[in-house]
């Protein structure tokens, strides 16, 4: 099946999607994994265990009496050396469990398939997991799957668009767990009661949608739809927009307009969780950038340092200058290759000097390239006079809080403008303001 | 590792290969047929008046990004736009080398870069020197003379028409006509358009709706539209000076209000003015009204809820 472009606006942004075609290879445990107690959108977690401690693969060591959190597990079996305080990308600073691994990946004994009858158990299971969306936005799985009562929803949508530059992890997940995708798909709608359910993939992956689209054929409610390739193409909004035509209000939530987003790996644990009960401590990432030795889909333990990851594909080849958690376009660049990989993180690209360092901001020349290229219809540069000028009422007024930070406007504009850091500090106006 | 080197910014990391200067760049390429067309139907003193006007354009950049003690800005190439685009509106007689360099002066000193340099200007600089100099030396901005080296006077075809002669369609297409350098070829301006349009550096919206309003309008007054399409400033106008970023709207509906108005203002200064010609004045006129039309024109944002009384 394949649907009509929808979405207003987007770039084209170059595809790089060169580890498409490897295998994922599978990632030993490091020496030492140190996993942050916030892996997810809400409330960080409070670590369960101590120094000392004895874990094994899926003990549970961080949880939360917060509505919105998910409980962490251990990667490793081994010792807990330390607990310390990290400074996250957010600019907080969350408690962190250093775990020296034994190098026996003992599994903990007490980890068993989980007995799920109804809804509930279904709902509090998906809490044990510990899964947060893996698409990159890491919100707790078990609060998207149990919307109030008083919204209806009747279509599960799962992501797999990936439309990042660079990033294939989503990619090689539906091609090579494609009956996990799907059971996991039937598992959702069962429990849900959710008819209706659109994968949605851009068509530079036709193997994606061939691979599902066969195997999910004896149930025909369940279809994969090649989405033009055009980035933002699987940011929620866009992609709820896309396959039903819903425009998500603004401030709104999905299942606002009766639908539940999945990303394609979140699903396919769904269903790997429920056969085995291990817990969420491990994540396929695209490891990759022009410094990278040897670029490649990683299956990681949750809490690996990036630095050893890149050492797993064959270290740098010459100095990064810049390091990303996530893709080129919405990706966080990072401090220190000491950083942990985290749950939600399906990329680590690393870059060379000419990647790394942007164009010098010159003046707007009034274009109105960020205006076309903005898929939120807003008018970036607008925001940015307002931001720069630190006008709370204009920046609420021109809808600053919408702004999805996608990048599109900064990637278009030829005055080189730093559209979206501009945005982003508007928002903190607004929000310090207390202007609505 | 010198890990203590790693660039921290904010995102997107990736940009795409447009700048300022390559835009510049593609509109000077969409000039190039208009340049080419004028030496030929006036002969060399068109080559002259478009190298003195660039020159000092680019000069008048350069002293005044001096004087102010400011990062040099001629590299963008905006100043090159700016002073072909002003030779195109002049006259192809040799006095139009000193007018051009007073132009270029009113057009890259007092009407950008004291407001602010690219980016900040209110008026299109080529469209508002042209107008100082239409008032302030009037009989050497309509000292036109007919296409050859011989540089015998002549009118206008808008001024023709205003005394009853008629002008052969062809004739204007082609550019075989009296008036400044570059607006004469319909035919040179609209293989520029078509570059523009390729490249990607403009869109429809505002050559269409300005020639399309005044084409309109010429028909309900029972003229004749094509006529009133190929001759005077319009097609220059209406391709190069209207879509002038800076000074013109930056959402589609915006860029049709904007055409419209700038379409409606030519053709009521050609019917019912003293004056033959009208595309400057009603570019500059809206020009002035952009601030307003761009806060009236704000895009309806994406799932955007109307606020509760």
């Amino acid at each position: 099946m394949k649907q009509k472009n929808r979405i207003k606006g987007g770039v084209k942004t170059p595809h790089y999607k060169n580890t498409a075609k490897a295998e994922t290879k599978v990632m030993p445990a490091p020496e030492k994994v140190e996993i942050t107690m916030l892996h997810h959108i809400g409330a960080p977690c409070l670590p369960t265990v101590g120094k000392g401690d004895q874990v094994f693969v899926g003990t549970k060591i961080g949880d939360s009496d917060k509505f919105v959190s998910a409980p962490i597990h251990s990667s490793v079996s081994g010792t807990v050396t330390e607990i310390k305080k990290r400074l996250m990308s957010n600019g907080a600073y969350v408690d962190s469990v250093v775990i020296k691994s034994d190098g026996l990946q003992t599994i903990d004994p007490a980890i068993e398939p989980p007995v799920v009858n109804t809804r509930e158990d279904f709902i509090r299971a998906i809490r044990e997991s510990g899964l947060v969306g893996l698409g990159g936005a890491g919100f707790p799985a078990h609060v998207k799957l149990n919307p109030p009562k008083d919204k209806k929803i009747d279509y599960l949508l799962i992501n797999a668009a990936e439309c990042e530059p660079y990033i294939t992890s989503d990619y090689r997940e539906s091609i090579e767990n494609s009956w996990n995708v799907i059971s996991g798909i039937n598992i959702v709608m069962d429990f849900l009661g959710i008819e209706n359910v659109l994968i949605g993939v851009e068509d530079n992956k036709p193997a994606t949608v061939k691979v599902l689209n066969d195997i999910a054929d004896t149930d025909k409610k369940i279809t994969a739809v090649s989405l033009k390739s055009k980035y933002p193409q699987g940011a929620e909004k866009m992609l709820i927009y896309a396959l039903t035509g819903r425009k998500v209000p603004a401030g709104g939530l999905p299942m606002d307009v009766g639908v539940i987003v999945m990303n394609v790996a979140s699903v396919s644990f769904v269903a790997k969780y429920l056969k085995t009960g291990m817990p969420l401590v491990r994540k396929r990432l695209t490891v990759d950038g022009a410094v990278v030795r040897e670029p490649a889909n990683v299956d990681a333990c949750i809490g690996t340092y990036i630095k050893d990851l890149i050492d797993f594909c064959g270290g740098f080849t010459e100095e990064p200058y810049k390091i990303l958690m996530g893709g080129p376009m919405m990706g966080v660049a990072q401090y220190t290759v000491d950083t942990p990989i985290l749950k939600q993180n399906n990329a680590i690209l690393a870059f060379n000097k000419k990647q790394s360092i942007l164009p010098e901001q010159t003046a707007c020349i009034r274009c109105g390239n960020c205006v076309r290229a903005c898929p939120m219809s807003l008018m970036p540069q607008q925001l940015d006079l307002l931001s720069n000028s630190g006008n709370a009422e204009g920046l609420v007024k021109y809808n600053v809080m919408s702004c999805i930070e996608c990048g599109s406007c900064s990637y278009v504009c030829p005055a080189k403008r730093h559209l979206v850091q501009a945005i982003r500090k508007g928002k903190t106006i607004v929000k310090t303001k207390g202007s609505k | 590792m010198p890990e203590n080197r790693l660039i921290v910014n904010s995102s997107p990391h990736l940009k795409s290969m447009r700048t300022t200067r390559g835009i510049m760049f593609d509109v000077i390429i969409a000039l190039v047929p208009a340049v080419i067309f004028s030496i030929y139907f006036f002969s060399y003193i068109a080559a002259v008046i478009v190298a003195v006007s660039t020159a000092t354009a680019v000069l008048f950049e350069v002293l005044y990004n001096l004087v102010a003690k400011k990062k040099q800005t001629a590299g963008n190439l905006s100043a090159v736009v700016t002073g072909i685009i002003l030779a195109l509106n002049l006259p192809p007689v040799k006095s139009s080398i000193w007018i051009a360099a007073i132009g270029t002066f009113v057009a890259i000193v007092i009407v950008k870069m004291l407001f602010g340099g690219i980016g900040k200007n209110i008026f299109n600089p080529a469209i508002a020197a042209r107008v100082f100099l239409t008032v302030s030396f009037a009989g050497q901005m309509t000292a036109w003379v007919a296409p050859g080296v011989d540089g015998i006077s002549t009118a206008t075809p808008l001024a023709l028409i205003q005394n009853g002669t008629s002008v052969g369609y062809l004739d204007l297409f082609l550019g075989n006509i009296g008036g400044s350098l570059g607006e004469t070829s319909a035919l040179a301006l609209l293989i520029g358009l078509l570059w523009l349009l390729a490249r990607k550096v403009i869109t429809w919206h505002i050559p269409v709706s300005f020639i399309g309003t005044v084409a309109l309008f010429s028909f309900f007054f029972g003229q004749d539209p094509l006529f009133h399409v190929l001759a005077g400033g319009l097609l220059l106008g209406a391709i190069f000076m209207a879509t002038d970023y800076v000074t013109s709207p930056t959402t589609w509906i915006g860029k049709l209000i904007f055409g419209f108005g700038c379409g409606l203002i030519t053709i009521a200064i050609r019917l019912f003015g003293n004056l033959p010609e009208g595309v400057s004045f009603s570019i500059l006129f809206m020009n002035a009204l952009v601030p307003l039309i761009d806060r009236y024109t704000v895009p309806k944002s994406f799932g955007e809820v109307k606020a509760n009384a």
